[in-house]
């Protein structure tokens, strides 16, 4: 029997194809899985330097006299950030104290407040500053960025940033006492 | 004379108050509808809701959404307006649909692409791996497969061993 030498016939996807699909398959994994790890993180954790981020403000809760805020503008200084809105019944259990709070320390000129609105409408968010006599800078979250970049889970949440920047504590859920407010402050003033 | 000058200036100054009336009430148009308000309500989801249209929204925060819309309307806002001022505040996920973005469109397209090259590729060589094996290179265009010079060759093996 002779032998017959048949030529190895071509198959399969080309190189270039394979390539192509394995890194498009690899760059889908990719952003699956970094969703997938945003999603499980949960709120940003204490020790992190928090990124510069504007918040416009609403008119009569300017802040210094500007119609916006920039964070990094306020290094040097404790910063107490609360993220609310007016239909959250919880946030009411803590206005008062926290308006109380500010009233303590806004003459040291070492703390300051914001109040960022959460997925709120203007006429509303009025009414709760006026109903629970706020008077500390507050405005909108525009397009949920500030939200996005705490990745708050709901409101309210407060976010007690030191003077270099870093933030000390998370407070999730309502303040029960003006104690639990000071509690965090006044650590970070001594 | 004089009571007819004072009833001159009372129709004068009746007409005015009745021009400025009609004029504030064509700008502010006339009060929407629930359907008008929904039809745009339907179109937008509240981020705190998920995976709810804002109009069988049962939370506050939808309700004062709606009333939001139902003021712009009566406002003059149009609809394309009304979305803007949306997106503008709560960002681009309450829309319905995604904004018209090239790379919205453009990644499952490519995705689609390549899946259907692979299909393409892996029936094909589904297809014809008999053929391929043969060395269809060889085969003449028009050629009888019973006339492939493989074929012959075979069969010319197997009645030698007959």
């Amino acid at each position: 029997m002779t032998e017959t030498s048949i030529p190895a016939p071509r198959r399969g996807v080309p190189l270039w194809a394979q390539i192509i699909i394995w890194v498009f398959l690899a760059g889908l994994l990719v952003i699956v899985a970094l969703g997938l790890k945003r999603a499980q993180e949960g709120t940003v954790q204490p020790g992190q330097v928090i990124e510069d981020f504007t918040l416009p403000l609403y008119s009569g809760y300017e802040f210094d006299g500007k119609s916006e805020v920039h964070l990094k503008d306020l290094r040097g200084k404790v910063v107490v950030i609360n993220f609310w809105a007016s239909w959250c019944k919880p946030c009411e259990q803590e206005a008062a104290e926290l308006q109380q709070a500010w009233t303590e320390y806004e003459p040291t000129g070492e703390v300051i407040f914001l109040g960022i609105d959460y997925v709120d409408t203007e006429p509303e968010a009025r009414l709760y500053l006026k109903k629970f006599g706020v008077t500390y800078a507050n405005g909108p979250d525009l397009a949920t960025r500030i939200s996005q970049y705490f990745r708050i889970k709901g409101v309210p949440e407060t976010y007690f940033v030191d003077q270099e920047g870093v933030l000390q504590y998370v407070q999730v859920g309502p303040f029960t006492s003006i104690e639990q407010i000071r509690a965090q402050i006044d650590p970070l003033l001594e | 004379m004089r009571s007819s000058r004072i009833i001159f200036y009372a129709l004068l100054l009746t007409l005015a108050v009745v021009a400025l009336w009609a004029d504030s009430a064509s700008a502010q148009g006339p009060t929407p509808t629930d359907d008008e308000v929904n039809r745009i309500a339907k179109q937008l989801y509240c981020p705190v809701c998920e995976s709810t249209p804002l109009d069988v929204c049962p939370t506050e925060a939808c309700r004062q959404w709606r009333d939001l819309i139902r003021t712009m309307l009566v406002e003059g806002k149009s609809e394309d307006e009304i979305k803007q001022y949306f997106v503008a505040q709560y960002g681009a996920r309450v829309l319905d649909e995604p904004p018209n973005r090239l790379v919205t469109y453009l990644v499952p397209g490519v995705a689609i692409l390549l899946g259907a090259f692979m299909l393409l590729r892996g029936f094909q060589m589904w297809i014809k791996p008999s053929i391929t094996e043969a060395g269809p290179s060889d085969m003449k265009p028009g050629s009888k497969p019973d006339q492939d010079p493989y074929i012959a060759k075979l069969e010319e093996e197997l009645k030698k061993q007959k």
